[in-house]
């Protein structure tokens, strides 16, 4: 057994909030670079530009990307020959809310959604996995809700077309229209149950951007992505809505086994400021 | 690029059309959810509101914690929608703008033309970026509801986009 301390992790979160909340992810600003050298559309140029500029502020100000700083969703898979000594999820909790504090990031969580009150940095949203090795992989994704409202499920019958699906999650994008902050990144679950769809559309969120390069076979998996973000970006819907080629920098799809009688899919829509960060202690 | 001033009034916003880029300067004051909701009980309670709405601009914006040494933190707009329920009350007390991101309904549209308002946006998810023209911040009311707290922001050069005109003419097309 490998030993790992509460306070090891404490930290590791709390450098894993630093990261994701001032240095866009590299994936998305590459996305964005290529968005802003092909867009032709005049007004979405300027807005792309702007938000390269906002990215590249924050990083060099040590500011917020945007002052949504989420609903810090953390994902930690746990190597089951570690050994924790102390409590996982209250370290991991611990080292958000002190990360949220020392960064001067926005309280956004509130103790009871019903009754509201007093906003608070925590508690986060901790998805904890078993899985092989001596190890721990922690992954932050502040999640803005501009873009979480705009979530879908839809449990699909299983005799279901892909036309189908296809439409069900570009009406998705279309709803969230220009009030989510595109261009997206559009983060798709399809298979197993109404949740783990659910968790799969947010995961999806956290595969790298591909930038679309040559052809992916019709039928798979990165042929469908390909498609529908071909689709989406025909609907003119643009940065902040008001036109362009660019209203999705990318379709990202996760698959699960599902049920004989079911087709459950999910739609997590990210804002163009998609952030995450990634440590392995 | 059009240069504006608050508070606002019909002979300053009459001639802009939605699309059209301007930038202002003057006072704006942050309100989102929760002060919207409050700010409407009030309303319906006939009592005195914690602001003069008169000409004046709310910004649906929460920021970010002010760093140290910095007079604000992130500070990007909000989804504009959310308040929609709550807008038309509004510019029937006086309210003549608002700033935000994203598109708004077809009641907040008629109010707008009815009490010849005008809706604007600005760069949304760009805090970062939109910090830089905020020039002082001081707590207005409800400073238990953290950054949904009503803020008086001086403001310099605030870059916007005519979303909505005085006369409903709007961005995003008609629904």
């Amino acid at each position: 057994m490998r030993e790992i301390k509460a306070s090891q992790i404490i930290k590791a979160v709390t450098e894993l909030v630093r990261r994701a909340n001032f240095i866009l992810r590299s994936d998305v600003l590459s996305a964005l670079r290529s968005a802003y050298r092909f867009e032709k559309n005049k007004r979405a140029k300027t807005i792309l530009k702007a938000i390269l500029d906002n990215a590249a502020y924050a990083r060099e100000k040590n500011l917020a990307i945007c002052q949504d700083t989420g609903i810090p969703v953390v994902f930690a898979e746990v190597g089951q020959d570690v050994k924790i000594s102390g409590d996982l999820k209250a370290a991991i909790n611990k080292g958000i809310k002190e990360g949220y504090k020392k960064y001067s990031l926005r309280n956004s969580i509130v103790a009871d959604p019903l009754l509201r009150g007093n906003p608070k940095f925590s508690p986060c949203i901790i998805h904890t996995d078993i899985v092989k090795g001596n190890k721990i992989k922690l992954t932050i994704l502040p999640k803005g809700f501009g873009c979480e409202n705009k979530s879908r499920l839809m449990m699909f019958k299983p005799t279901a077309g892909i036309e189908e699906i296809k439409k069900f999650i570009i009406d998705a994008v279309k709803s969230a229209g220009p009030d989510a902050c595109p261009p997206y990144i559009v983060g798709v679950g399809i298979g197993g149950t109404a949740d783990y769809a659910g968790m799969l559309a947010k995961k999806a969120l956290l595969k790298k951007i591909k930038l679309q390069r040559g052809l992916s076979p019709k039928g798979t998996v990165p042929g469908f992505e390909r498609e529908l973000l071909f689709e989406i970006n025909n609907l003119n819907i643009g940065p902040m809505g008001l036109g362009g080629k660019t209203t999705a920098l990318a379709v990202n799809i996760q698959t699960y086994p599902t049920h004989i009688a079911g087709l459950p899919v999910s739609v997590n829509i990210s804002c163009h400021a998609l952030r995450s960060a990634r440590i392995v202690l | 690029m059009k240069k504006i001033n608050t508070p606002l009034d019909l002979n300053k916003i009459k001639s802009l059309k939605a699309g059209q880029e301007v930038c202002l300067t003057g006072i704006i004051y942050t309100a989102r959810d929760q002060a919207h909701k409050r700010l409407l009980e009030l309303i319906k309670k006939g009592k005195r509101l914690p602001l003069d709405l008169k000409g004046a601009i709310i910004y649906y914006c929460g920021p970010a914690k002010t760093p140290k040494g910095k007079i604000i933190g992130s500070c990007g707009p909000t989804t504009s929608s959310r308040m929609d329920e709550f807008t038309p009350f509004l510019l029937a007390k006086g309210l003549k703008g608002m700033i935000g991101k994203g598109s708004r309904s077809q009641e907040v549209k008629e109010a707008i033309k009815k009490h010849k308002g005008i809706y604007f946006i600005t760069y949304a998810g760009c805090g970062a970026l939109l910090s830089k023209y905020v020039r002082s911040v001081k707590t207005v009311a409800y400073g238990d509801l953290g950054p949904e707290a009503i803020l008086k922001l001086e403001v310099e050069n605030f870059p916007l986009i005519v979303a909505i005109d005085v006369n409903g003419g709007c961005i995003y097309g008609e629904d």
